[in-house]
Parts: structure tokens; sequence; C-alpha cells
């Protein structure tokens, strides 16, 4: 991280794999990258689902009181009960796909090719790749492997430290 | 001093940021970037932008739906 000695530095830890929470550290990521600074991110856990080469990110109603959907001029609400129902999630999910597209949202595989692009340093977390079995050729090509240290060093170097 | 177009019409946060950066990056110092946009939270990030980044805003004014913006390559 000292390719530029005097650029401010953003570390992220990404700690969650849904299509919902793969936003902010991608966005955060390519905005700081675009604004000269050094960014890192860390994947750790659900993380690790968004550098796998192939994304199929969902969202879910459980847990998410919050969640509401436009459709035809009115806002749908998703109580936390139809979430259990099957089909609901993969509904929504896709919801949400369409929404992106019709907003101009880029999507996370168009955000994430972008980071890679700008030298956003990405590190896999090595004890989830053991905990879930993971495979480093399951990963895209870029990020390197470490652990706790790893990015407490980088954590260290940088005036802005999220937990996402 | 070339003036260069960019349409980042339809485009949502950050795509529009990340789009002109692009762009500048391709720029001679001192030639002028024109974006367009229509997403309004473009105004304070441009602002934002090139404050961070030590390039010139040079104008930013609304026409119609639309969002422009004159940024100078200067950093």
């Amino acid at each position: 991280m000292s390719e530029r000695p005097n650029a401010k530095r953003l570390s992220m830890i990404v700690t969650k794999g849904s299509l919902d929470w793969a936003y902010p550290p991608f966005i955060l990521a390519t905005t700081a990258a675009a604004m000269g600074l050094e960014v890192s991110m860390f994947f750790t856990f659900y993380g690790l689902n968004l550098l796998k080469k192939k994304l199929d990110l969902s969202i879910t109603t459980l847990g998410n009181p919050a969640m509401e959907m436009p459709l035809m001029g009115m806002h749908l609400k998703m109580p936390n009960l139809i979430g259990m129902l099957p089909g609901v999630d993969a509904m929504a999910s896709k919801m949400m796909h369409n929404l992106i597209k019709k907003k101009g949202v880029a999507s996370i595989e168009e955000l994430r090719t972008l980071a890679v692009e700008s030298d956003v340093q990405m590190i896999a977390c090595q004890m989830t790749m053991d905990l879930f079995e993971l495979k480093r050729e399951d990963l895209i090509d870029g990020p390197v492997l470490g652990g706790a240290a790893t990015y407490i060093e980088t954590a260290s170097q940088s005036e802005i430290n999220l937990f996402i | 001093m070339a003036e260069h177009t960019l349409d980042a019409r339809n485009l949502n946060c950050p795509l529009p940021i990340l789009r002109a950066k692009k762009a500048l990056k391709d720029l001679p110092r001192g030639d002028v970037l024109v974006v367009h946009a229509t997403d309004p939270g473009a105004v304070k990030d441009f602002e934002a932008f090139c404050r961070s980044t030590g390039n010139e805003l040079v104008e930013s004014k609304t026409e119609g739906n639309e969002f422009v913006f004159r940024i100078r390559h200067t950093a």
C-alpha cells in the first residue's frame, strides 16, 4: 500500500454477501479510488461470496422490516412473515435486479470490475476460505489471501476504516 | 484547450463520477471535460470530487432535467 505515500487510505471489512449489502463497499471503494485514495477491502465470512467468479446475489425480506419495493407508483411492503414463504425472496431479488437495471444503477459485477481496474487491493480471509471450504480458483483473479494481521496492518495506516 | 463531452445521463451514483474520472485521466492538462448527468446527487458529488482531486469545477449548472459540469483537468 505504499505506491503513493502521500495518498489518503480507506480500508474496509466486508462481511455481508447479499445483493443489497454488496453495494456500499463497492460504491465506496470505486469512488474513493477515483478520488485518489488507496483502497483496501478485506472480505470475510459471507462477504467472500462477493469475490466468487460467478455472482448470484439475492436479498431477503427476513430481518429487514424497512424493506419496501416501488411497484406501479406505490410502495409494496415486504413483511417479515411473507419472507418465510417459498419463492418470496427469489421474487424480491428479481424485482431488485430489475430496478437496478431500470434506474441506471451499476451492477455489482460492473463495480467489482471497476474496483479491480482501479487497483483496489482485495484480501480474501484465509480462515473463512477454510471454514466454508472455498478454493482459490472459486474466486476472481486479483484478491490475495490474508488474515486479521494483514487487515490490522492496513487499517493502522488508513485514515478511514469501515466495517460493513 | 479543447473541450470534451461525457454523456453520463441516466447513470446513477457512483457511475457519473467514475466515468468522469476515467475520462479525465486521458485528457491533457488544461483541457475541459463537459459532463451531462441526470442524477441530482451528482451536483454535490462533483463539487466534492473536484475539491478532493484538485481538478477545477469551472461551472455547475442545471439545464432542464439535466446537470452540466465543466471540469478543467488540473490535477
